[in-house]
Parts: structure tokens; C-alpha cells; sequence
């Protein structure tokens, strides 16, 4: 299994203590699935995505993340998975405004130290972003900035694609294409994909589907 | 401050021990006077300065013992350093004056230095009456009497010292009537002591004054000359004996062999002078002093005078830390003669 | 993956190009500010202790004939009764067309000969003590002299302050026309036990200790305690700058870091690639400092060492060496500011989750609870000033109430600038004035650090300009009561004083005796000076205490004039009654200050002078005269008496000559205040230019509900001159109290004597405006950038929401 998740506990420090953000949940995911996990606002979902993404910590529970048992690792050891083997899109794209596309397209491979031009060419091409390398995030639209952190986090070639409501700020038709364009080019690479929404149209076009109400898996 | 001026003039006042021989006695001698054989020693008129000479020093040495038993040493030294073969008056002339006096007791060793210029009456000698003095230290004698009767006295920082000096025996000219001959390549100098003083005076001391008695020697010298290029310091000997004899004699040494001289005083006063080799000087012993090795006990033999003595420094720490260093000290003399003496030893 | 990283943190810089700048310029300025203060300082100190010891003032007490000269034959008796002394022979004489002090010593006794340059030609005794001799002086004047005809050999040394030539006495004796006269006696240590007291021996020669202790040390010192003052204030302000800009740069970038963060990049390698860039940041604006403070430094020095060299005769040079401690202090400014403004940059972000939400609100309370924070640390702070000097006695406590005092009220401003503006916001009532209140104080987190500069900045200007405005007040007042006659003549000895007085009495206003002994005083030994009451005295004597009738008293013999290290080291204050000698203990009927004295003074009548010790002295004499006939007076003295040039001295020359040096320390203090404030004019320029890219999101609903571009910034540009403004009110009793503790406490600790404090409401006033044309200068560029923003920028805000 490329990620286990196994009776996952996890609450905020100085929230109602009674009431965990996330409780008793489990899930697996093997290479090269796809997963959905809806729910309504505040049910956990981000938050569920952002401990598999080793971004934050869990009060019981497991989550293997590529044979690694995140609960024991140490920041250091966080980092290196985050960078090696999950990627992330996220609602707000988080790109970096100084650097330019093609250097925001390149930034996560090359962390990695795996920068694969030939495929990057090939991402940019598939991302209608031709002919915008040199111009910086502030003048691109929203439907272009998260294109590039899409083509961001697939350039480092993950096991694993953490996306959080990618079209979340995108009108609909902009969404279609983009989560379709997503998707594709996920199958395409191989990577196992957990996607979080609370769109069921979005939902639908995953291999499987996960519902999150209240923080446990409905 | 700088040391290296300082070290500089002295080096031709007295010090720099090493490529030009000690204290700088092993300079050319341009334009002023050389000793000269044959040349007779006049008093009191000798007993003054030789402005003409380089060089020239007033030399007294006492062993003492103490109301309180102990025994004591003193040295009061005057020396002359000519820039310039001529006298002067004023701030210009060309004389330099410096002054070293000790107190030595067997546990301890009292020194201060004085530096002068000579034309403006800070430091000098005369011969009728003898005056000797630097700053306030004096050696001064009787109308009419040369050195007989001498009143010596000195001060420095934690000690003082007065006291009265009466001779008991004539003059005693070294080498051949006073010239003393320094080296086997003729190097020289005009030489004659007064060894036979009786000392009665009081010492001070940090813990308090002390009366004292006993002997004294003084040594007069002056050359332009006196040490070869090649010789590096001397060990020099002043020893009185119990039998009333005394010797006075010196080892130089150089990287050979080097050179000996003793004048043998009988006790009549009369002197004898022996050549190169008649002394023989052994070190037995060093101490360890300010930093280096010096020979504290030696084995001093004159087999023409049936003399085989071990000689031992009252205070092996009897370093003189001047301007240009060397050890100088009392000694007590035991073996065929017993007696007490003072030795100074230099180039160390 | 380290140079991707710190490619991706250094783009920032590429994108943002003013940022950068801001922050360089910002590092260089406090920097350069410190550094400079620090090269003036460590010169003019270097010079000075330098100076002193070359001339053997520092180390040795000396001797002096109040006469002028020494007797060569008095020197030989002093040493033939056993003193170890070293002449000196000192005086201005044109060598070739230079004009240079000759300081001629014996070498033989003179304890620190100077040594010369590497390179020299060997000195030899043959060379310096006989014809023609050896010049010594220091390489620049070496060089000039080297090329003069007619002089004897010159060696250089570096080791002789400037403008002097040593030499050996013999010749200084030639050169100066000075033949058997001698200036001093330096008295050597180790002297020989057994020793006649020199006040026997020499009953008419004056022993001064060593410099350490004399009047020229103890001001020259006071000056000094001005600059180190003005070096610590300026190291504060510096800090405060160095914090700012950094911190700036930090939240600047906090959405990358977290992305980096995200993308795998650990917290360790990052925190290593911050301190790496700020590490060389701060190098590089550190060099840059330096280069500026040199500049400064190089530019003011002329005036400071005109101003030791005039007024206090200590003789600095004009020229500015490299000191590596001022290298290294500079520098460590930079780092070190550098260091714990990053240091608390890389705390917060260990501290937010990687993925905070976007952390507006979250940020402004994080600053809410610092701004808290921060003024409890400040009111610990002045409580701990306040603490260390109610406790602990001595300058340190001084300094640290002086430490507390200014930090503590800078952490404290934004808290109390909150404060008022809630009080105000909740007075207004239309809508945009509530909506321009809210909106300061929001914009308060971001302009407090730039707002501490400048409240550091204008205090230290009030404080400081206060202090050397009531300096040079009360040094007036000094000079003349010191100075109060037209001219000052000193005789040989008491015959020739006599005749002196006689024949002054028929040509001048009036002669003032000056007459007195030394006594022990309180148990100590100081100075009794008796007065002969005149209405010179009763003008111009500055009393800061004095019981009803004192002149009158004074001359009846009922009481004596104290003077005021004396008053405060035995609480001597009207009333009291003070012990001289044995068993004379009169009233204490007025205090006198008296700048620069160590040692304590009476003043008594002059008949109770005389009356009470015997062999006083009657050699000096004060003479009052119309200004215009001292020439001829001068010239009639020197025409009858056999008199020393320094015998006759015109006082009124001095005066006019030692104020004018003194103006020029205001010209050093003026450019450093100047520049103090211009660097903090520039942080807060640095923090609005910053604060703009946040701005526009807050400003866009404003702009859309009808507000147009231009009012909006007049708006921004009225904010910043209300907030320098109120700064500057803050500002103003924060820098009385820097003065007050300047002059009250750490004088009083520092040197015994307490300036009084003088206020100067009209430099407040333009300190003030220049605070508001701070404010204004600082917000213009933004506020021209906001009435040209293209209203597609503001209506992006809205399409492209955070």
C-alpha cells in the first residue's frame, strides 16, 4: 500500500477537546488510485489531507505514508517525504511570487533534485502555458496559477498527489477543464492522487470515493 | 619605552655583550688615546677622570659582616663613556656617566642604576681632593691623602649604605707597572687597585640599619681597547686571605683557550705578576640566575703560589639586572687559603 | 536542493528591488551611524592617551616653577640630593618655515624614549647626543622637516603625536634660545629610600600629579562622556533600524517560507539558508557602513581634534586610522542586530504551522499580544534603570538608568501610540474619520519598530543638544568667573610680587590678588584661596548655593566658599561647617562650581587667609583694566620686569580662542544629531514603502465606497505626519529626562559635579517639524504611488481575494 490510514485521531490544541477534528479514521490507498473525499465544510477533510501530506502532526493513530510511519519521523524526515514522494495543490495555489513560471513550473522538481525537462516541456504544453515562462504569478489569472501548481507538483514526478479543492477558486467552466486536465495527466504519471472537494460533480470523476462528516468516515 | 634606544646608547656606555665582545670593549679606538706601555701611573693626577680614554671605571668592593653576625657584601661602581676623546661643559659633552651600587646579604640583593651627563655636575670625578660621584652617591677622600681615607655612600630603592674606607697597604700596579695586558694579541689597559681597605660603617636595610666592619678592594681602570674582538666576557676575581696575602686575577674568554692574568699582593703590599696560565679557574658549580646558567663555585688554582681554593658565592642570586647585565657578588674562600674575596663574572 | 532553495529566497530581492535596497541602506546607515561615533571616539581617545604618554604627563607626576623655568643648576641639586627626575625643555619654535613644539629630554633619563620607524637609519648614542644630532618627529612632519635646510637629521616615528619634534636636550636648547633653563621635571619611579621631601628641597618648584588627575583629563573626559553618550544612543537607534528592516524582510516573505516548507524544504535547512542570507546580508551592509562611517568620521574628526587640541591642549590628529576594534565593532553591530532581529523572525515561523490559514487576523493578534508584551518588558526595563541607580552607585548604575530609560519608553510607544489613538477613534463619529483611526492603529504592528527609531532619535537630539547647550552655557559661565580679569601676571618670587603689585596699582582698574596655599581640607588635602571681595567677584562668580550676605560675610571673615565636588563629597552646604587644617573650622556660607578641579577648594577673605597661614604665597595677581590698554600693559610689564612670556597672560584671548573651539563641538554634535534623525526618517520611510503591498487590499474596499485615489493619499500621508507627530510629543519629555540623567546623574557619578540644566524651547520647536517633514518625506513616495495606481490594481484585490 502506498498510504495507510489507520484509526487516525487528531485534535487542535485548545479546541473542545470532547469533540476530535478527525476520529477513528481509516483509509488505504494503493499506487496509481484515485481517490475523492467529500464532506461539508469544517467535516476534516483539509485537515485529513494535510497530516498525509506530513504537514502536521496526529494525536493517535498511523499514517504510513510509502512504508514510513509518519507518527515516528522527525521534521527532517517530513521534509525529505514531502519533497521526494507527495506533492500538493492547493486551494490558494502557493506559488512563489518571485520567481517566474517556468521557474515556479521546475522549483518543486529540482528541490528534489529529479528535474526532468522533456517532461516539464511536455506538462507546459499540456497546460496551455505556453508562452507564459517568463511572467511572474501576480500576472497570470487564477485559472493559470493553479495550472502552473498542478504542473508545479506533477513535475517532480510524486507517488502520491495531495490536492486540497484545486478549482475551489475557479469559476465552473475553468474548474471542469482544469480537474479534467488534472486527472489525465495524473494517469498519465502514474501517481496515486487523494483529492479533497466538496463538489460531487468533481468527486464522481475518481476511481473511488470517501465521504468525511463530522471527522469520521462516513 | 623603548628598549631598543635604551639598548642602544648603553650598548656603547657599557652593554651589548656579544658580537663586538662584553660591554662593548672590543671597539676600534679612533681618536682616542691607547695605553701605552712604559707609560708611569702619576698620583694623585691618575686617580681623576681620562676624558681622552673611552672608557674607565672607579671600582669598589666590600665584604662585610654585620653587628648581627651576618655577612654582607657591597659594590659602588662608577664607570666613564667617552662619544668623543674630549671633556665638555654642558648638556653637549660628550662624556656619559653610569653608576651601579649593591647590597648584597645572603638571602637577598639590593642594586639601583644612575645615568648621567657628565658637564653640567651630576656626575664626574676629580682628583684633588678625590671626588667620585654620580646623583647622590659619593666617594669622597681627604685633602691631601689621594684614595687613603674614603667615605663611600649610596642609596636605591630599599637600601642605603655609609661608610668609611681606611687604607692599610700602598698601590698596587698590575701587569708591568699598571699595564695590564688584556689579551695574547696586545689589547690593554691601565690598571692599579688599592686592595687593602678597612670598611666600618652601617648599612640600611628594608627591616632596618645595620653597623658593619670589614674589607675593601677598589680597582682602577680605563683603556680605549682593552678586550679583543673575539672575547666574549671575563670572570674576575678579588680574594683576601686570612694570612694578610691577596690575589687579584681574571679569565677572559673567547672561543679558544682564552686568556688568563693574576697579580699575586703579599703581605707587605708588594705585588707579583703572573702570565697567561699561571691561573687556573674550573667552574664546579651553576645557578640558576635571571634566566640562565652561571658558574657560582669555582676551583681557582695558582700552583706558583701553592693556591688550590674552592671559591662559593655568599648568594648565587646576585644578579645585577642593569642596563647591561652581569652577576657580581662576595665569596667565601676555603681549601689551601681561607679568606673572603668578591667575584664578578660577565658575557653569562 | 540548497542552492534551489536559496535561489527561490534570494528572488525576492531580484523581484523587489526597493525592498532590498531599503534593507541594505537601513543595515548601512546603523551601521555607518555607530561607526562613526565609534571612529571619533576611539581617535580622538587613541591621540589623547597617546599624546599624554609621549609627553609624560599620563604616567609621571612632574615638576613645574610657577616662575615659568627651572635652573638647570636647581635640576643637578635635586639630583645630586638623590631624585631620580628627567628634564624637560619644551617650546614652539619655527624649524626651516615649520612651526613645531620642540620637546627636548635627556635620553639617558628620559623614561619612553620614542622609537623609530622600521626602516630608519640606525640611531647611534654618537648620533643623538652629539653635533649636529637627531631630530625626531612623527612621519608626516618628518617629511616636511627632512626637506629643510640647515636642520640636523630627522627621524620619523610614529610614536610622537603630531607637531612634535623630540630631541635631545642639548640641541632643543639651541633651537629653542633656551640655554640652562629646564620646563619640567618628570619624577621617576623608583626612587631610593632616605629621600629629603621635595617641598623641602624645592619649597618653590609646583609637583603635579600625573595627567590622569588634572584638569585637562577631567574635561577632556566630560567631552568624551558626550560622544560615548551619543554612541550608545546612536548604537540603540541603530539596533532599532537593523530590527526593523530585518523584520520586515521576514514577514515580507512569511507565504514563501511556508510554501518551501510545504514543498519539502525542512525547518533546519531553512532556518540555516535565513542566517546565511542575513549573515552575508549583513556583512555586506556592514562593509558598506563602515565605508560610510569612515567617511563621516573622516569629514567630523578635523572638528573634534580642533576642539581637544584648542580647548584642552590635547593634541590629536586631524587623520583617521583604520582601528581593527572599530572594524570589528562596526561590523558586529551589523551582525549582531542582524542576529536578533532574525532570530525572532526564524522563532515566529517555528512557531506558526506550515499551513497557517492566511494569517492576517492571526498576525495582528500575534502583534496585539507582542505590542503587550512588549511594553511589560519596557515598564521592566525603566523599572530596572530606575532600580540599578537607587541601588547600585557609581557610573554603570548611571548608564544602565540611561539604558533603561530609552528602551524601556521605546517598547513602551506602541503600546502608549494604541492607547491614544483608541481614545481618539472613539470620540469620532463619521465614518471615514472612524474608518482613518481604525486603520492607524492597524498599520501601528508595522511602523513600530521605525516609529522607536525616531523616538530614539528625536530624544537623543533633545537630550543631547540639551546637554551640550547647557555644557557650553555653564562652561561660559566658568570661563568667566576663572577669567574674569583682563590679565594674569605671575612673578618670580614674593619680593619681585610686591614690587609687581605696587606698580599695578598705579596703572590698572584694580589688582586682584590671587593667594593661596594647600590644606587639608575635611581630612583631605585641597586648596585654600583667599579673596579680596570685589565687585569682579560679586558679578561674575557663579554661587549655586549661598547663604544671605555672603560676599559681606565673606569679607568679615564670618564663613567660607566651598566649591561644589568639595560640596557633594562631604555634604558641605550653607550651614555646615567645614575642618581646614587643624582646629579652623568655619561656616559653610556658599557652594561655587568648579568645572574640571579634582581636589577641593575654600575660598576665605584674603585678610583670614593671611591671618590663619603663614608664607603664603604673593606672586599671581589678577588685573582689571579697559580691554583696549592690555597691549600697552603687556608691553609696559615686559618692558620693566624680567619676566617668562607665560607669566603674562592676556586671559581675554583665551576666551574668545576657547569658545571658538567649543562652537565646533556643536558642529560635531549638529551633523551627528542631523543624521540620527535622517536614519530614522528613512525606517520609517522603509516601513511604509514595506506596509504598501499589504495596504492596497485595506485600501481598495475604501477607494470602491467613494473615496478617491488623491484623498485616499493625502489620507496616507496625514497618518504618517500624525504618528511622527505624536511621536515627536512622546519624544520630547523622554529626551529632558536623557538630559536630566546626563547632567544630574551621570556627571554627578562621572566627574563630582552636576551641570545645570538649561531649556532650549526653541530647538524643540524645529526638532518638531523636522519630525513632521519626516513623516511627510517618508510617506510621499507611497502616497504618490497610490494616486497613480491604476485602478485595475485596486479592482484585482477584489478578483484575485487572498
Amino acid at each position: 500500500m502506498l498510504l495507510e490510514i489507520q484509526s487516525l485521531t487528531k485534535r487542535y490544541p485548545g479546541s473542545d477537546s470532547a469533540r476530535p477534528v478527525l476520529s477513528d479514521v481509516s483509509l488505504s490507498l494503493a499506487a496509481g488510485d484515485t481517490l475523492a473525499l467529500t464532506g461539508e465544510s469544517g467535516s476534516g477533510k483539509s485537515t485529513l489531507l494535510h497530516l498525509v501530506g506530513a504537514l502536521d502532526g496526529f494525536d493517535s493513530g498511523e499514517i504510513r505514508l510509502d512504508g514510513h510511519a509518519l507518527s515516528t519521523l522527525a521534521d527532517r524526515e517530513r521534509a525529505v517525504l514531502r519533497r521526494d514522494v507527495v506533492a500538493l495543490v492547493f486551494q490558494q495555489f502557493n506559488l512563489i511570487p518571485s520567481l517566474s513560471v517556468a521557474q515556479n513550473l521546475s522549483f518543486h522538481a529540482r528541490l528534489a533534485g529529479r528535474e526532468d525537462r522533456g517532461w516539464i516541456a511536455q506538462l507546459t504544453e499540456r497546460l496551455g502555458l505556453d508562452g507564459f515562462g517568463a511572467r511572474y504569478p501576480e500576472q497570470l489569472s487564477g485559472g493559470q496559477q493553479q495550472r502552473v501548481a498542478i504542473g508545479r507538483a506533477l513535475a517532480m514526478r510524486p507517488r502520491l498527489l495531495l490536492a486540497d479543492e484545486p478549482s475551489g477558486n475557479l469559476d465552473e467552466t475553468t474548474s471542469d477543464t482544469v480537474m479534467a486536465l488534472m486527472l489525465d495527466l495524473v494517469a498519465q504519471s502514474g501517481a496515486a492522487l487523494f483529492l479533497v472537494t466538496h463538489s460531487e460533480r468533481i468527486a464522481a470523476l475518481a476511481g473511488r470515493r470517501a465521504h468525511l462528516s463530522n471527522g469520521r468516515i462516513a | 619605552m623603548s628598549v631598543r634606544l635604551i639598548a642602544l646608547i648603553l650598548c656603547l656606555l657599557a652593554g651589548g655583550a656579544h658580537a663586538q665582545g662584553f660591554a662593548g670593549l672590543g671597539t676600534t679606538a679612533e681618536g682616542f688615546a691607547i695605553p701605552q706601555r712604559g707609560t708611569p701611573l702619576t698620583f694623585p693626577q691618575d686617580h681623576g677622570a681620562h676624558p681622552e680614554y673611552r672608557i674607565e671605571w672607579w671600582y669598589l668592593t666590600a665584604t662585610l659582616t654585620g653587628a648581627d653576625g651576618r655577612d654582607y657584601g657591597v659594590q659602588w661602581t662608577l664607570f666613564r663613556s667617552a662619544l668623543a676623546p674630549h671633556d665638555g661643559s654642558g648638556w653637549e659633552t660628550p662624556q656619559l656617566w653610569m653608576g651601579h651600587a649593591a647590597l648584597t646579604t645572603p638571602d637577598a640583593h639590593y642594586l639601583d642604576e644612575r645615568l648621567a651627563r657628565g658637564g653640567i655636575g651630576q656626575a664626574g670625578v676629580t682628583a684633588q681632593p678625590f671626588h667620585a660621584f654620580i646623583d647622590n652617591w659619593q666617594m669622597q677622600g681627604q685633602p691631601g691623602t689621594g684614595i687613603s681615607d674614603l667615605t663611600l655612600r649610596a642609596s636605591g630603592p630599599g637600601f642605603a649604605y655609609d661608610l668609611t674606607l681606611t687604607a692599610e697597604g700602598p698601590l698596587v700596579l698590575h701587569g708591568d707597572q699598571g699595564y695590564s695586558v688584556k689579551s695574547a694579541a696586545g689589547q690593554a689597559s691601565h690598571y692599579y687597585s688599592q686592595p687593602a681597605y678597612t670598611v666600618r660603617g652601617t648599612l640600611t636595610l628594608p627591616e632596618g640599619a645595620v653597623a658593619v666592619t670589614g674589607q675593601g678592594w677598589l680597582d682602577r681602570e680605563w683603556s680605549s681597547q682593552p678586550l679583543a674582538g673575539d672575547q666574549t666576557g671575563w670572570d674576575w676575581f678579588s680574594l683576601s686571605f686570612d694570612s694578610g696575602a691577596r690575589m687579584m686575577g681574571f679569565g677572559l674568554r673567547d672561543g679558544g683557550p682564552g686568556y688568563t692574568s693574576a697579580t699575586w699582593i703579599g703581605t707587605d703590599g708588594s705585588a707579583t705578576a703572573l702570565p697567561d696560565g699561571a691561573l687556573k679557574l674550573t667552574p664546579l658549580e651553576t645557578s640558576a640566575v635571571a634566566g640562565r646558567d652561571v658558574p657560582t663555585r669555582w676551583r681557582v688554582e695558582l700552583p706558583a703560589r701553592g693556591l688550590d681554593v674552592t671559591v662559593s658565592a655568599l648568594n648565587p642570586q646576585t644578579w645585577m639586572a642593569t642596563s647591561f647585565p652581569y652577576w657580581e657578588g662576595p665569596v667565601d674562600i676555603a681549601g689551601s687559603h681561607d679568606g673572603r674575596g668578591y667575584l664578578e663574572m660577565t658575557g653569562y | 536542493m540548497t542552492c534551489v532553495a536559496l535561489a527561490a529566497l534570494l528572488s525576492h530581492w531580484r523581484r523587489q528591488p526597493l525592498q532590498f535596497l531599503t534593507l541594505v541602506i537601513g543595515l548601512a546607515l546603523a551601521t555607518g551611524l555607530w561607526s562613526a561615533v565609534q571612529a571619533i571616539n576611539a581617535e580622538a581617545r587613541a591621540s589623547y592617551a597617546q599624546a599624554a604618554a609621549q609627553l609624560g604627563r599620563a604616567d609621571h607626576a612632574s615638576l613645574s616653577a610657577p616662575s615659568g623655568w627651572i635652573a638647570r643648576d636647581a635640576y643637578v641639586a635635586l639630583r645630586r640630593a638623590g631624585w631620580k627626575l628627567s628634564p624637560v625643555l619644551e617650546g614652539r619654535t619655527r624649524l626651516g618655515d615649520v612651526a613645531a613644539t620642540v620637546v627636548g629630554v635627556d635620553f639617558l633619563s628620559y623614561p619612553m624614549p620614542p622609537e623609530a620607524d622600521a626602516g630608519s637609519p640606525e640611531i647611534t648614542p654618537e648620533r643623538i647626543f652629539t653635533a649636529p644630532g637627531l631630530l625626531f618627529a612623527p612621519p608626516d612632519l618628518a617629511e616636511r622637516l627632512a626637506d629643510m635646510p640647515n636642520l640636523p637629521p630627522v627621524v620619523s616615528t610614529g610614536e610622537l603625536p603630531p607637531g612634535i619634534v623630540m630631541t635631545d636636550i642639548a640641541l632643543a636648547e639651541r633651537l629653542l634660545d633656551r640655554a640652562g633653563q629646564i620646563d619640567r621635571l618628570l619624577v621617576l619611579d623608583n626612587q631610593p629610600m632616605n629621600l629629603r621631601p621635595l617641598a623641602e628641597l624645592a619649597p618653590d618648584l609646583d609637583l603635579t600629579p600625573p595627567e590622569r588627575d588634572t584638569d585637562t583629563a577631567r574635561l577632556t573626559d566630560s567631552f568624551h562622556l558626550n560622544l560615548t553618550a551619543f554612541g550608545l544612543l546612536s548604537f540603540a537607534v541603530g539596533l532599532f533600524i537593523v530590527h526593523g528592516t530585518i523584520g520586515l524582510a521576514f514577514q515580507q516573505r512569511r507565504a514563501m517560507f511556508r510554501t518551501m516548507r510545504a514543498l519539502g524544504v525542512s525547518l533546519r535547512r531553512l532556518t540555516w539558508l535565513l542566517m546565511a542570507e542575513l549573515g552575508i546580508l549583513a556583512l555586506v551592509s556592514g562593509a558598506l557602513g563602515l565605508v560610510l562611517g569612515y567617511l563621516v568620521a573622516a569629514a567630523l574628526l578635523p572638528d573634534v581634534a580642533a576642539t581637544l587640541r584648542g580647548l584642552y591642549g590635547a593634541p590629536v590628529t586631524g587623520s583617521l586610522t583604520l582601528r581593527p576594534l572599530w572594524v570589528a565593532s562596526g561590523l558586529g553591530i551589523a551582525v549582531i542586530g542582524a542576529a536578533i532581529a532574525g532570530a525572532q523572525g526564524v522563532w515566529q515561523l517555528r512557531a506558526m504551522p506550515i499551513l497557517a490559514g492566511a494569517g492576517q487576523r492571526a498576525w495582528a493578534r500575534l502583534s496585539a499580544r507582542r505590542a503587550r508584551v512588549q511594553a511589560l518588558a519596557g515598564l521592566a526595563l525603566l523599572a530596572a534603570g530606575g532600580g540599578a541607580v537607587a541601588l547600585f552607585d557609581g557610573l554603570v548604575a548611571g548608564f544602565a538608568l540611561l539604558a533603561g530609560l530609552m528602551l524601556g519608553t521605546a517598547l513602551i510607544l506602541p503600546a502608549l501610540l494604541d492607547l491614544v489613538l483608541a481614545l481618539i477613534q472613539r470620540g469620532a463619529r463619521a465614518p471615514v474619520t472612524q474608518w482613518i483611526w481604525a486603520d492607524m492603529r492597524a498599520q501601528l504592528p508595522g511602523l513600530s519598530l521605525a516609529l522607536m527609531a525616531l523616538l530614539l532619535a528625536l530624544a537623543t537630539n533633545i537630550g543631547v543638544g540639551t546637554m551640550v547647550s547647557s555644557f557650553r552655557l555653564t562652561f561660559t559661565g566658568w570661563l568667566d568667573q576663572r577669567l574674569a580679569s583682563e590679565l594674569y601676571v605671575t612673578a618670580r618670587n614674593d619680593e619681585q610680587g610686591a614690587e609687581l603689585h605696587r606698580w599695578l596699582e598705579d596703572r590698572a582698574d584694580a589688582v586682584l590678588p590671587i593667594r593661596g596655599v594647600d590644606a587639608s581640607i575635611a581630612g583631605q588635602t585641597g586648596e585654600v584661596f583667599g579673596m579680596r571681595v570685589h565687585e569682579t567677584y560679586r558679578q561674575n562668580w557663579p554661587l549655586i548655593a549661598a547663604a544671605p550676605q555672603v560676599w559681606e560675610r565673606l569679607e568679615a571673615g564670618d564663613g567660607v566658599l566651598v566649591n561644589e565636588q568639595l560640596a557633594r563629597r562631604e555634604a558641605l552646604w550653607p550651614g555646615a561647617q567645614v575642618a581646614i587644617g587643624a582646629d579652623w573650622h568655619p561656616d559653610v556660607i556658599g557652594v561655587y562650581s568648579d568645572y574640571g578641579n579634582p581636589v577641593g577648594q575654600v575660598v576665605v577673605g584674603l585678610d583670614t587667609l593671611l591671618a590663619r597661614f603663614d608664607g603664603v604665597p604673593y606672586r599671581q595677581f589678577g588685573v582689571r583694566i579697559a580691554p583696549e590698554r592690555v597691549p600697552a600693559l603687556i608691553a609696559a610689564i615686559r618692558a620693566d620686569f624680567d619676566l617668562p612670556a607665560s607669566a603674562v597672560i592676556d586671559q581675554a584671548g583665551i576666551k574668545a580662542r576657547s569658545l571658538g573651539v567649543f562652537e565646533k563641538t556643536f558642529v560635531v554634535t549638529g551633523a551627528l544629531n542631523v543624521l540620527t534623525l535622517g536614519v530614522a526618517a528613512f525606517a520609517i520611510l522603509t516601513s511604509l514603502l514595506t506596509l504598501w503591498g499589504m495596504r492596497l487590499p485595506q485600501l481598495a474596499p475604501v477607494w470602491a465606497l467613494g473615496l478617491t485615489r488623491a484623498r485616499l493619499a493625502r489620507l496616507e500621508l496625514l497618518r504618517s505626519v500624525m504618528l511622527a507627530g505624536l511621536t515627536a510629543l512622546a519624544a520630547l519629555p523622554l529626551g529632558l529626562l536623557l538630559a536630566w540623567v546626563l547632567l544630574a546623574v551621570i556627571n554627578v557619578k562621572a566627574f563630582g559635579w552636576r551641570l545645570p540644566m538649561y531649556l532650549f524651547p526653541g530647538d524643540w520647536l524645529i526638532l518638531f517639524a523636522l519630525a513632521l517633514l519626516a513623516g511627510a518625506l517618508a510617506a510621499a513616495l507611497p502616497a504618490r504611488r497610490l494616486r497613480r495606481t491604476p485602478p485595475a490594481d485596486l479592482l484585482k484585490v477584489f478578483a484575485n481575494e487572498r
